[in-house]
């Protein structure tokens, strides 16, 4: 169905099967990646003059939330440094296949963490510190330093990318947005798989390593567990895997019937709904809540934040979706219809997004001159002043944002409610409610 | 009802919520002063309410470290030292709702410094959550057309 093959371009093909322009940026981005942790550690302790907070949670989350995901899914994982030292560790060499590979304890991860509930709870960690985290370059530095150690630690007890597939905050709502995205890696003929003797794609050969991300290219439906590595390309013998430009969000025609997906759609729709009000709202009181980590107030806000995660926003969804009539289990029409919720929290994110990075952005070049806040003037930008940009367009942006979303998220409710046989139309107005709020805590 | 009319309609209403000039209630402009307290990592009051005309002065008065008042869109600014205040003056010709933010760094949470100036009416926000029902009312004619034309394509 209207597909374009992008593999089909030699230049595009032949540079994703080459190992050395990937090898080039993960070069690149590890050693931005470094340098942003020393940054955090010895740079000044003002966060907005130093390189780990501005790199990394004004420029990278701009591009991430802005760009990367709702048009690329998962291209940030594809050229992410987090994985690489433990993934080079590994497997004893960071291009082709050795001959001998090292023997780590290649373990497989235990059966009931094989989900993301890990990666729900991680992710809900760094978000109730999130304050914190996003002002003190030291913490930031510190939490960069610890996924990578992290990362490390689990490719030598565990088979292929543990952090990456379990673990790794980031790369929980990454996988759920990257359902959106107009990218997909497929297979191009079902046929071949099947009769494919070894599966290569999956266990390896001499010519790449299996699927680190612990996936059979062979039955991919959905984008969320694919971190385009493009293994699969280079180790498929048949030449059967494509990357194909598709229409958005073709993913969620098929809703998903997993719990842990579908909070992980509530966690992210909820997140944005409470930093619009806290950081970018005009109440102190909330901030200082925010801040004060271990403060009373600070538990207070921590409690607060899990329950309109976990009781007030699911519980409502699930009001709306009660039905007495209906045969199929309840839980099931929660976790399809909660796919609706998807491109939606993907718009409150690029909304709030919208709105922190154009006012934050003039930082990015003062850092660039000045990274560690030492008094150097690198390119001559360091006493570029702080200016928000575009703040005419900023609230017409928003509002397209949302009402885009809304839209979008009224037509998957609309496919997903005909999945289970329901109607759209309690979903619709959860969606709508749920909008309406952003919009007012936004403009 | 013609499917295409009904976009048609659909989309002309959504033009008419999003730019229909909306009556302005006539008030004469006044003066008006506030005198806002610059803490971190607040300002109090942090929400002013003026109208379209009005001209505003703002007192910042300072009680830590040294903090700013930018207000976005109307680009204009005023900082005090610790301890000190200071005073900025403007005609608040612009309606609508606008963030106003501490434009010197004053510690970790000075991006979020913020507070908000609404002058007149909030029209855009009406408007947007006008756009928004648009959007929901206008959703079943408009998608069962398109599911009808999905099917086509199908057939
Ligand atoms: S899952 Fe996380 S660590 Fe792994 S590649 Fe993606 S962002 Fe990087
Ligand atoms: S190696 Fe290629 S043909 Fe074989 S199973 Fe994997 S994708 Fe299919
Ligand atoms: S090997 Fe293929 S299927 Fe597996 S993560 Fe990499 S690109 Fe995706
Ligand atoms: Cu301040």
């Amino acid at each position: 169905m209207n597909r374009i093959e992008l593999t089909r371009i030699p230049f595009i093909k032949n540079a994703l099967k080459s190992r050395y322009p990937q090898l080039a940026v993960f070069i690149v981005m590890l050693i931005g990646y470094i340098f942003a942790i020393l940054a955090g550690l010895i740079g000044t302790p003002v966060g907005s003059h130093n390189f780990s907070i501005v790199f990394v949670w004004i420029a990278w989350w701009a591009i991430l939330i802005l760009v990367a995901v709702p048009f690329f899914g998962r291209g940030w994982c594809a050229v992410c440094p987090i994985p690489l030292p433990g993934e080079w560790l590994q497997r004893g060499a960071a291009l082709s296949p050795p001959d001998k590979r090292p023997k780590w304890l290649n373990l497989r991860v235990p059966k009931m963490f094989r989900n993301i509930w890990l990666q729900n709870i991680s992710f809900l960690l760094l978000a109730l510190f999130s304050s914190v985290l996003l002002t003190t370059p030291n913490i930031t530095g510190i939490v960069l330093a610890a996924m990578l150690f992290a990362a490390i630690g689990l490719s030598t007890v565990f088979e292929r990318r543990a952090f990456c597939r379990y673990l790794c905050p980031v790369g929980g709502f990454i996988g759920l947005y990257s359902q959106t995205a107009p990218i997909e890696l497929r297979i191009k003929d079902k046929q071949v798989c099947v009769t494919c003797e070894g599966k290569p794609c999956y266990n390896g050969s001499s010519a790449g390593y299996g699927c680190p991300w612990d996936v059979f290219p062979g039955g991919l439906t959905k984008n969320t567990y694919c971190g385009l590595c493009m293994e699969c390309i280079r180790t498929c013998p048949h030449d059967n895997i494509a990357v194909n430009l598709r229409p958005f969000s073709a993913d969620l025609a098929k809703p998903s019937t997993r719990m842990d997906e579908a909070f992980k759609a509530f966690i992210m729709l909820g997140s944005a709904i409470i930093y619009a009000g806290v950081l970018l709202g005009p109440w102190g009181a909330f901030k200082d809540a925010a801040y004060n980590v271990s403060s009373n107030s600070w538990f207070i806000y921590a409690i607060v934040f899990l329950a309109i995660i976990f009781v007030i926003l699911p519980g409502l969804f699930m009001l709306g979706i009660l039905n007495k009539k209906n045969t199929l289990p309840l839980k099931q029409r929660f976790a399809s219809l909660s796919t609706a919720l998807i491109p939606l929290g993907l718009m409150f994110w690029v909304a709030f997004s919208l709105s922190f990075v154009l006012t934050n952005a003039s930082y990015i070049l003062a850092a660039l001159s000045d990274p560690l806040g030492l008094g150097w003037n690198l390119f001559g930008t360091a006493h570029a002043a702080w200016q928000p940009m575009f703040t005419s367009i900023l609230a017409p942006a928003q509002t397209l944002a949302l009402v885009g979303g809304l839209i979008w998220s009224a037509r998957t409710a609309q496919k997903a409610a005909g999945e289970v046989k329901v109607s759209p139309i309690p979903v619709i107005i959860y969606c709508f409610i749920a909008t309406s709020l952003m919009l007012w805590l936004l403009l | 009802m013609n499917p295409r009319f009904s976009l048609l309609l659909l989309v002309m209403a959504g033009l008419a919520v999003a730019f229909a000039p909306l009556p302005v209630p006539a008030i004469a402009p006044q003066e008006r002063t506030f005198e806002i307290d610059a803490h971190q990592f607040a300002y109090s009051p942090s929400e002013l309410k003026v109208n379209t005309g009005d001209t505003v002065t703002i007192q910042l008065v300072n009680t830590d470290v040294v903090h700013g008042l930018y207000v976005d869109d109307y680009d204009i600014s005023v900082e005090a030292d610790p301890g000190q205040s200071a005073t900025l003056t403007f005609v608040a010709d612009k309606p609508g709702s606008f963030r106003f933010r501490c434009n010197i760094t004053c510690g970790a949470m000075h991006p979020f410094m913020i507070g908000k100036l609404i002058v007149g009416r909030n029209d855009w926000l009406y408007r947007s959550i006008g756009l928004a029902s648009l959007t929901v009312i206008g959703f079943f004619p408009l998608s069962s057309f398109i599911l009808k034309k999905e099917e086509r394509n199908v057939a």
